[in-house]
Order: C-alpha cells, then sequence, then structure tokens
C-alpha cells in the first residue's frame, strides 16, 4: 500500500465511520437518556429506508420523500412510546428487550406484508450525483461525502441539543432523577416521548438518506442492529462524543482490517470492543 | 407408503372384533382394485423453502415455478393428484435437520423439495440421507451435496457454486484478460465460486492476482474497491447476491471503476438487482445456466403461463423450481405414480432430458444437472444473452462415490 | 398445605408424564420434544446468570456451540465416540472457556456486561465461520450418535429415538436438581445477595468477583451440556449455533418463561419452541402460516407487557393445573 492509497483507505475508514454514526446517533439517545434497550432500532432504519424508496418513487424526489417520512416516523415513534414503551419504565430492562424483541419480528413482517420481499433502489439526488477523482480509476462520489456532512451537522446538533439548551438540561435531568423533575413540575411524560420520537425518527432518517448507498431489501435493519449496539457501548452509553470516537475506531478498523488481515475481518470490531471494555468498563467516554 | 396404509386397515379390522368378517369381505371385494385405490392415494409433496427474511423473494418463485409445471400436468404428477406440506426454513442452518424432520417425519412426505441456503441444504442432507427420502433441490448450490455427501436420492435441478463461475475464464481469455481479482463473500458459497473460476481461468493461463472477501454478511465494500484500485488487475469477478450484489455494483460505479476495469461476475450478480441499481449494472458480464432473451419456444410459453399465473415475470429461481417440478414428474411418469418403486422413480430422473426454459439438461452420474453456461451482458434491465459460454458444463462432483 | 404437598410432587410427575411420552409417540413429537427439554437446560443455565446472579449474557450460544463443535471434532467419521469421555471433555471445554472469558466480562456490568459476553461469542462464530476448523459456513457432520457402553455391552443404544429421549430427559432433570441443590446452598444465596445488592455483600467480605466467576463458569459448563446433545441429536454442527440470533432465542425463553425460577425457564422453553412450531404450521393456518412470525411477534410483546413475571408468574396467580397441561403437550 503506498501512501496515496494509504490516504484514501484513511478516508474510507473516517467516511465508514461517520456512516456508524448515523445509524447509532439514535440509539444513544434513547439508550443513554431513557435507558431503554432498544433491539427494534435497526426495524426503524429499515422502515426509514422503506419509507425513503416507496415515497421517492410516488414523488420522484428523494428531498420529498425525507420531508414527508420524517413526520410519519415522530408519530410512529409517539405513538409507540404511548402505547408500549410507557408501561415498561418501572420495570426490568429486560421486558424491553423481550418487547423490542417482539417488534422486530412483527415490523419484518409487516413489511414483507405491505412492501413485499424484493430488492429496490433508491436514487442519488441529481445534485449531489457527482465524482471527485483521486487517482488514475479511482474516485470519490459526492454522495457519501455528503453524507458524511449531515452526519457532522447531526452530532454537533446533538451535542448542542444535549448540553446547551433547556431542554437538554431537562432531559439530562431527567435520566439522572426521574422523581425529583416530576415532582419540579416538569412533565417528564411529555419529555420522554419526544426524546423516544427523537431516537426513532433519527434511526429511520438514517435509513432514508443511507439508501441511496445500501439499497433497500429485507432483514437490513438486523443487519446494523449489533453495530450500533458496538458503537454505543464502546463509547460509553449516552455519550454523543464517545459514539462519534467509537464509530471512527470501528470504521477504521474494519477498513484497515479488510486490507491488512483479511482473515480476521470478521471478528475485528469484537476483538475491539472486548479490548476497550476489558480496559474501561465503562466505554471510552461513559461515566463510572 | 401403501403397505403402511394396509397394515394400518388390517389393524382396525382386528380391533373392530365382531364385524372382522365385515371387513374380511369387504376388504376381499376390493382385491382386484386395490393397486388402482393406492394410485389414487395422493402424492405427498413437502416444500422446505425461505418464506420469511431475507431469501423469502426466492422461496416465492421457487414455489411458484414447481406449482406451475404440477399445473401443466392437470395438478397432477405421476397420474397422482398432490397433498402439499409446507416448511419455513427460514434460511436457518441451526433448525434445518429439525425443520426437513417435520416433513419427513410428523407429514410423512414422499418428495422433499428445498431449499435456497446452502448451509440449509447441508443440514437437510444429514435427515434425508438418514431417512432415504427422495430429495429435489430446487436452487442452493453447496458443492458437498453433489460431492462428496452425495446419495442416491438426492437431486439437484438448480447449479452446483462452481458451474456458476467456471466458465468464465474462458470468457476472460477470449477478451485478452490476463489477471483478475475475484471477490466475494467470505462464506462457503462464496469459495467455492472462487474456486470454480480460479480453476476455469487458471487453466486458459490466466492469474488470479489476489481473492479479496468481505465478512459475510456485511455490504462495505470500500476498501476493498479502493484495493482493487491499488491492483489495477485486468478484470474484476464477483459474487455477492441479493442486497449485497445491488450495493456492489452500484459502489463499483460510484467509486469510478466501472468504466476502467470490467466487471464480470456469477450470474446471482445481476439476478433480480437490476431493478435498483439503475445504470450501476450496465455492461457487466455474467454466467449463469438462465438468461433473457434466450428466445426458445418453451421459454416464451413457459414466461407467458408464469406471468399470467402469478401475475410477475419469472426469473432463475422459478425456472429451477419448475425444472424440480418437470424432473420428479419425469419420475412419476416412469413408475406410474407408484413412488414405492424408488429404484424404478431414481432411474427414470437419472435418464431424463429436461426439456427446460434454460435449454434442454440432463443430469450428472451424481446427479446435478449438466446444463450450457450462457454468457448474459446487462442491457437495460434484462440479462440479454450473448452466447453460449461453455456447452454442456458438469461440476466435477469431487469425492462423490454414488 | 395439601396444596404446598402437592407442588413438591408436582415435578416428580412432570417427569413421569414425560418420560411416558414417547410409548405414546416415537416419531416426530418425540425429536420435538426431545429438542425442547435441551433449550430447556440451556435456559436453565442462562437464568442462573440471568435469574439468580443479576449477569445477563447476550453471547450464551458460545458455550452451546463450542460444545457442538468439541463433539464434532472429537467424533471420529467412521468410527462411534464414547459418551463417557466426549461429554464431560465437552463440559470441560465449555467450562474453561467460560473460566477465561469470566475473569475478563465479570469487569463489567450490566449493558456492557451484556455487550461483551456478546462479543466473545461474536469471536467464536467468526473463528468457525471463517475457517476450516470446523467445515466453514456451511458446517460441519457427526456421523453417528455417542455410545454409551460398559465394558463391551451397550447400555443404551442411543441411535434410538426414544432412548436418546430418555437421556436428555434424565439430564434435564439432573440439571434441575443440581441448579435447584446449588441455589439452595450458601452459595445460591450469597449470589442472590450479589444480586439485590452487590457492594454491600462486598463490604460484609464476600468475594463477590469468586462468586460470579463461579456461576458464570458453572452456567457455560451446563449450557456445554445442552449444546452437546443438540449436536449429537441431528448430527450436524452450524456456526448459526453460536450466532447472536441463537443467544437473543434463549435469552427470549428465559425472560419469557420468567427470570428466577428454574421452572420459568423450561416453561419459557416449551413455550417458545412450541409456539413456533404451532404458528408455523400450515396445516392449521395455512396461508397465514407464511406469516407466523407476525403472530409469535405480538405473543412475545403481550407477554412483556402484561406478565411483569413471565408465563411462570400467570402459573402461579392459577396455581398447579395448567402445569400438568403443560406436561400433556
Amino acid at each position: 500500500m503506498d501512501f496515496a492509497f494509504f490516504l484514501i483507505q484513511l478516508l474510507n475508514g473516517l467516511q465508514y465511520g461517520l456512516l456508524l454514526f448515523l445509524v447509532a446517533s439514535g440509539l444513544t439517545l434513547v439508550f443513554g437518556i431513557m435507558g431503554i434497550i432498544n433491539l427494534a432500532h435497526g426495524s426503524f432504519y429499515m422502515v426509514g429506508a422503506y419509507l425513503a424508496w416507496s415515497l421517492s418513487s410516488l414523488t420522484g424526489s428523494l428531498a420529498a420523500a425525507i420531508l414527508l417520512a420524517i413526520p410519519l416516523t415522530v408519530i410512529l415513534g409517539m405513538a409507540l412510546e404511548r402505547l408500549l414503551f410507557r408501561h415498561l419504565y418501572q420495570r426490568d430492562h429486560l421486558y424491553q428487550v423481550l418487547l423490542t424483541y417482539g417488534l422486530i419480528l412483527v415490523f419484518e413482517e409487516l413489511r414483507s406484508i405491505i412492501w413485499g420481499d424484493d430488492v429496490h433502489g433508491v436514487v442519488v439526488p441529481a445534485l449531489l450525483n457527482a465524482s471527485i477523482p483521486l487517482t488514475d480509476n479511482l474516485s470519490y462520489p459526492v454522495y457519501r461525502l455528503a453524507i458524511s456532512g449531515v452526519c457532522l451537522l447531526l452530532a454537533a446538533g446533538l451535542y448542542f441539543l444535549i448540553q446547551k439548551t433547556r431542554l437538554g438540561m431537562m432531559i439530562r435531568a431527567g435520566a439522572s432523577n426521574r422523581d425529583m423533575v416530576q415532582s419540579l413540575g416538569i412533565d417528564i411524560k411529555l419529555i420522554y416521548t419526544l426524546v423516544f420520537a427523537l431516537g426513532i425518527a433519527l434511526a429511520a432518517f438514517a435509513g432514508m438518506i443511507n439508501a441511496p448507498l445500501s439499497s433497500v431489501f429485507p432483514n437490513m435493519g438486523s443487519q446494523v442492529l449489533i453495530i450500533c449496539f458496538v458503537v454505543v457501548v464502546i463509547g460509553g452509553i449516552g455519550s454523543v462524543k464517545g459514539a462519534m470516537a467509537a464509530s471512527l475506531m470501528i470504521g477504521l478498523g474494519e477498513t484497515f482490517g479488510q486490507v491488512l488481515m483479511p482473515d480476521f475481518a470478521g471478528m475485528i470490531v469484537y476483538v475491539l470492543m472486548a479490548i476497550v471494555l476489558v480496559w474501561r468498563p465503562e466505554g471510552l467516554f461513559g461515566r463510572a | 407408503m401403501e403397505k403402511n396404509e394396509k397394515s394400518g386397515y388390517a389393524r382396525r379390522d382386528f380391533l373392530l372384533g365382531s364385524t372382522a368378517f365385515a371387513g374380511a369381505t369387504l376388504a376381499g371385494a376390493m382385491l382386484p382394485t386395490g393397486m388402482a385405490l393406492a394410485q389414487q392415494a395422493k402424492l405427498k409433496i413437502g416444500l422446505m423453502l425461505p418464506y420469511t427474511g431475507t431469501y423469502a423473494g426466492l422461496g416465492v418463485a421457487i414455489t411458484n415455478g414447481f406449482k406451475l409445471a404440477v399445473e401443466e400436468r392437470g395438478g397432477k404428477l405421476g397420474g397422482r393428484e398432490i397433498e402439499w406440506f409446507t416448511v419455513d426454513d427460514e434460511s436457518n442452518p441451526a433448525k434445518a435437520p429439525e425443520n426437513a424432520n417435520k416433513l419427513v417425519q410428523r407429514d410423512k412426505v414422499d418428495v422433499v423439495i428445498g431449499t435456497v441456503h446452502s448451509g440449509v441444504v447441508m443440514g437437510m442432507a444429514k435427515v434425508l440421507r438418514e431417512s432415504g427420502t427422495l430429495w429435489i433441490n430446487p436452487n442452493g448450490g453447496a458443492g458437498a451435496m453433489t460431492g462428496e455427501a452425495c446419495a442416491p436420492n438426492f437431486f439437484r435441478t438448480s447449479f452446483s457454486n462452481w458451474q456458476t463461475t467456471h466458465a468464465l475464464g474462458k470468457v476472460l481469455k477470449a477478451k485478452g484478460h490476463k489477471t483478475a481479482v475475484f471477490i466475494t463473500w467470505k462464506y462457503a458459497a462464496g469459495e467455492e465460486m472462487m474456486q470454480g473460476f480460479k480453476e476455469g481461468f487458471e487453466t486458459e493461463g490466466g492469474k488470479l492476482t489476489k481473492e479479496l472477501y468481505v465478512p459475510f454478511p456485511q455490504v462495505e465494500f470500500q476498501a476493498l474497491l479502493t484495493e482493487i484500485a491499488s491492483i489495477k488487475p485486468d478484470a474484476v469477478v464477483a459474487f455477492f447476491a441479493g442486497g449485497g450484489a445491488a450495493k456492489f455494483l452500484k459502489d463499483y460505479q460510484a467509486a469510478g471503476l466501472k468504466g476502467k476495469i470490467p466487471l464480470y461476475g456469477s450470474g446471482f450478480l445481476t439476478d433480480g438487482v437490476l431493478e435498483a441499481v439503475g445504470d450501476a449494472g450496465e455492461g457487466v458480464e455474467t454466467t449463469l445456466h438462465y438468461a433473457d432473451g434466450l428466445d426458445t419456444k418453451k421459454d416464451k410459453a413457459f414466461r407467458l403461463a408464469y406471468a399470467k399465473d402469478f401475475k410477475m415475470q419469472p426469473d432463475v429461481y422459478a425456472v429451477q423450481g419448475y425444472d424440480a417440478g418437470q424432473l420428479l414428474a419425469a419420475g412419476l411418469d416412469a413408475v406410474k405414480g407408484n413412488v414405492a418403486d424408488r429404484a424404478g422413480v431414481i432411474k427414470a430422473m437419472e435418464a431424463a432430458k429436461i426439456d427446460s426454459p434454460r435449454g434442454q439438461w440432463t443430469l450428472s452420474k451424481a446427479h446435478n444437472p449438466v446444463q450450457d453456461m450462457y454468457l448474459r451482458k446487462v442491457v437495460g434491465k434484462e440479462n440479454k444473452v450473448q452466447g453460449v459460454a461453455w456447452k454442456a458444463l458438469a461440476d466435477p462432483a469431487r469425492g462423490c462415490k454414488a | 398445605m395439601p396444596n404446598a404437598r402437592l407442588t413438591a410432587w408436582l415435578p416428580y410427575f412432570v417427569v413421569g408424564l414425560l418420560a411416558l411420552f414417547p410409548m405414546v409417540e416415537s416419531t416426530f413429537y418425540t425429536q420435538l420434544l426431545t429438542k425442547v427439554l435441551i433449550m430447556a437446560i440451556f435456559a436453565m443455565s442462562l437464568d442462573l446468570l440471568v435469574g439468580y446472579t443479576g449477569l445477563v449474557s447476550f453471547g450464551h450460544a458460545a458455550y452451546f456451540g463450542l460444545a457442538g463443535y468439541a463433539l464434532a471434532l472429537m467424533a471420529p467419521k467412521y468410527e462411534t465416540v464414547s459418551l463417557w469421555w466426549s461429554l464431560p471433555a465437552a463440559i470441560g471445554v465449555c467450562a474453561l472457556f467460560a473460566l477465561v472469558t469470566g475473569t475478563l466480562v465479570l469487569r463489567t456490568r450490566g449493558i456492557y456486561f451484556i455487550m461483551v459476553t456478546l462479543a466473545f461469542a461474536q469471536m467464536l462464530f467468526f473463528i468457525f465461520h471463517d475457517t476450516k476448523i470446523g467445515g466453514g459456513s456451511d458446517g460441519i457432520y457427526i456421523y453417528a450418535k455417542p455410545v454409551m457402553k460398559l465394558g463391551d455391552a451397550v447400555l443404551l443404544d442411543l441411535e434410538k429415538l426414544q432412548n436418546f429421549y430418555w437421556l436428555v430427559l434424565a439430564l434435564t432433570a439432573l440439571v434441575y436438581l443440581l441448579l435447584h441443590r446449588v441455589l439452595g446452598s450458601t452459595f445460591g444465596r450469597a449470589l442472590l445477595g450479589i444480586k439485590v445488592n452487590e457492594h454491600r455483600m462486598r463490604a460484609l467480605g464476600f468475594p463477590v468477583f469468586r462468586y460470579q466467576l463461579a456461576s458464570f463458569t458453572l452456567s457455560g459448563a451446563l449450557a456445554g451440556v445442552a449444546g452437546y446433545l443438540a449436536a449429537a441429536q441431528y448430527g450436524f454442527v452450524n456456526p448459526e449455533i453460536l450466532s447472536w440470533h441463537q443467544s437473543g432465542a434463549v435469552l427470549m425463553m428465559v425472560i419469557l418463561g420468567g427470570m428466577g425460577s428454574l421452572y420459568g425457564a423450561v416453561i419459557g422453553a416449551f413455550a417458545f419452541v412450541l409456539l413456533q412450531e404451532v404458528l408455523s404450521n400450515q396445516a392449521w393456518f395455512g396461508i397465514a402460516a407464511k406469516h407466523w412470525q407476525l403472530a409469535m411477534g405480538i405473543f412475545i410483546m403481550l407477554v412483556a407487557l402484561y406478565l411483569p413475571q413471565g408465563l411462570a408468574g400467570l402459573l402461579q396467580q392459577f396455581g398447579r393445573k395448567p402445569v400438568t397441561e403443560i406436561a400433556d403437550e
């Protein structure tokens, strides 16, 4: 690998890492702030991708599809919180695991009934459908870079929301002491509904914006599920900063792993996770 | 089967005691037509296919194809009506033996049809070898099924993984490519296809510069695409399927490699995904045992009938399912539906010349199709046939002692 | 009082009924029940961790699968392997692996623990999936069932379905009794104490880490028993048996049945396996069977929402009657 290709692989790794962050960001939020272990996170990712596909083939524009789909997923998230998750806050986390496992099955079958089992593609928006040449035979798609930009914006936005806004303050307080916040007259129920809906919408948004790259296909949610948990846990639960660091670490690890030690590429992520957690049991940026 | 039913009758008669006499006369009266009665009993066919999960679409196509073949014979095979049994194998190898058992032991089927996933095929093989049940595999290309694990009751109407890429060696040579890189998922099917290509390419004097593997079922290809760009082979050969194939084709184009290093592949790379990839597949050449635009009478009739029945276009999986029905019909016709004459059925199936939408094919000694491999080229939304890349290609069936 | 006495006899009654089952039906359903019992052992082993030690493992399939592969690699291709040494050896391998991974994973707690256990299971998965050690992604066969011989005499011919079933039933009962004893001992009470309040137990001078490690190791070893039997039952081992789906499935069994009561794990295993069997049965549900996972998902969600103690909790509410119904399955 000469230096130019080393740099390109570095870019690949960073870009892949940012993509991972995009998918995992919603999980950090719901997981870290509400303490909900949402196994169905991948399903919402899938729902987003399928919405992007079906709405963009209806409207002819991905941007329009995303604008239409986001309110839908927010409503979906709020409804699910009201109808299902609300009843489980006081119970053992494992019942959330059970519930969301059931949700995975339900969503996967509904997907099959509504949208079928075929593979579909979403067209890259014309505006971003270009490539930047890197070497004589390799170029970089602009759309990938655009996604990276969106990821960075999103990370900054989330950080700002949680650390700097009044809502964020309430959220943080609610995460550490639910009862106290409630006794202060803050409508903690509403906050939880909002945070949950935001988390779901983020997962779905990741599916939508990634759809032109990933294509849309059955079971696509379960493929990203585990990697999302890995990202969140390595980074430290609830830490946006940590999720970003972990995403980049995994992105780089996988990229260079596939190139430098292809025989072990599959397990690199897990080796990384095991090392980090044995070394720092609360993740990179977790609160002890 | 018939035997079992008879003994069942006998026991019931015995239990009835006082009516034993009446029973005996009844049995006596029926004796001359006993044979005909047995023939009329329904033939039990068990479909073990994925109906949920990633491969659900393939399961449906195979089922449709099979049922079309039966329908063309008036809903009968070998003159017998059919009773269907279905098991969703979920493409989960861990449950494969148990699922196969449902058909063999619970439903006591005469024939098992299945399945898509190679790992599940291997799990089925374990159960069906022991039970000796007639088995036709309409997809899963695991080499071992018609290789070291082959058995007299195992048949396949699709392909072996090795077959789908072997002819590419000749193709690449004819195009003047001297070096190639093979990229696929790191799992058995991918490795077998790599092997098939490697053997074909090396006998032609080509050199497989590098084998690249993506952990299964990951779809992040960027790192290896960059590696391909730095190796600069004359050609790239790939095997992915479904969502992975769609993403690979798009990524290959987006990375700018498409016009620079020609892409070839096992036919599955471009089957069922062309709607999804836009123009990213355009011009990609692959080999497979089926193609668009074959323009034979049989193929046209098949496509028309399939589209009319199921309101969708058939694909290679539907053809494989259809041929499974045709193969079974050939076997059962020879024995007039008397499936208990296993040796007779097997002999007839072995000798069958299947008039398939893909063209005529026969079975090898190991019961895998000996078939023409077409060179296809993606034109628009079709895998247009370019010619025959290898006439009557047979799998080497390594390790098969049957 | 009579009620209590009945409850005490109930497990024996259930085992008795189960033992009679192969007399009634001796092919498919016996095999299905064999599988259910194997999953019950697997679920009980996990319940020791989840329900009694307060450690949620999302990588328990590692030990299950490892034992299966151990048997596959120990069994020669054209000869049989003796149960007497291969079963202990498989259990030993699992115990050792659990001991080693346990020392590492027990540094973490809560969700981190869940994920590190997953990490180790995934590493094992990729070792068997990506290398040729155990036949790669297509899996590997075990050509004959292990044999139980005393001298030259065959004690129990395991090739016979009923015999294998009885062996599995006996081992299930044995594992239940073993865990029952262990959990009733000082050790078991200490585990519960740690589960409730780890800091307090540490302050009281209990070697918390060592207790947890012992529990983790025992749990891994018992999962090995289940994995060994599962591999022996069908003679086929595939990397999928140590995938996270498998870990997830057994965790679902434990939660579904009700954590922290061994019989809850058993009930969970019965419910999980049999429900799938019923819902996906096309003879009963026709076209709807294709979407059996929808019904399964809704059922699981209902349990999560309305049965805080799992199915076992439901049984406690209704007394003893439903338990015998389960035995009738």
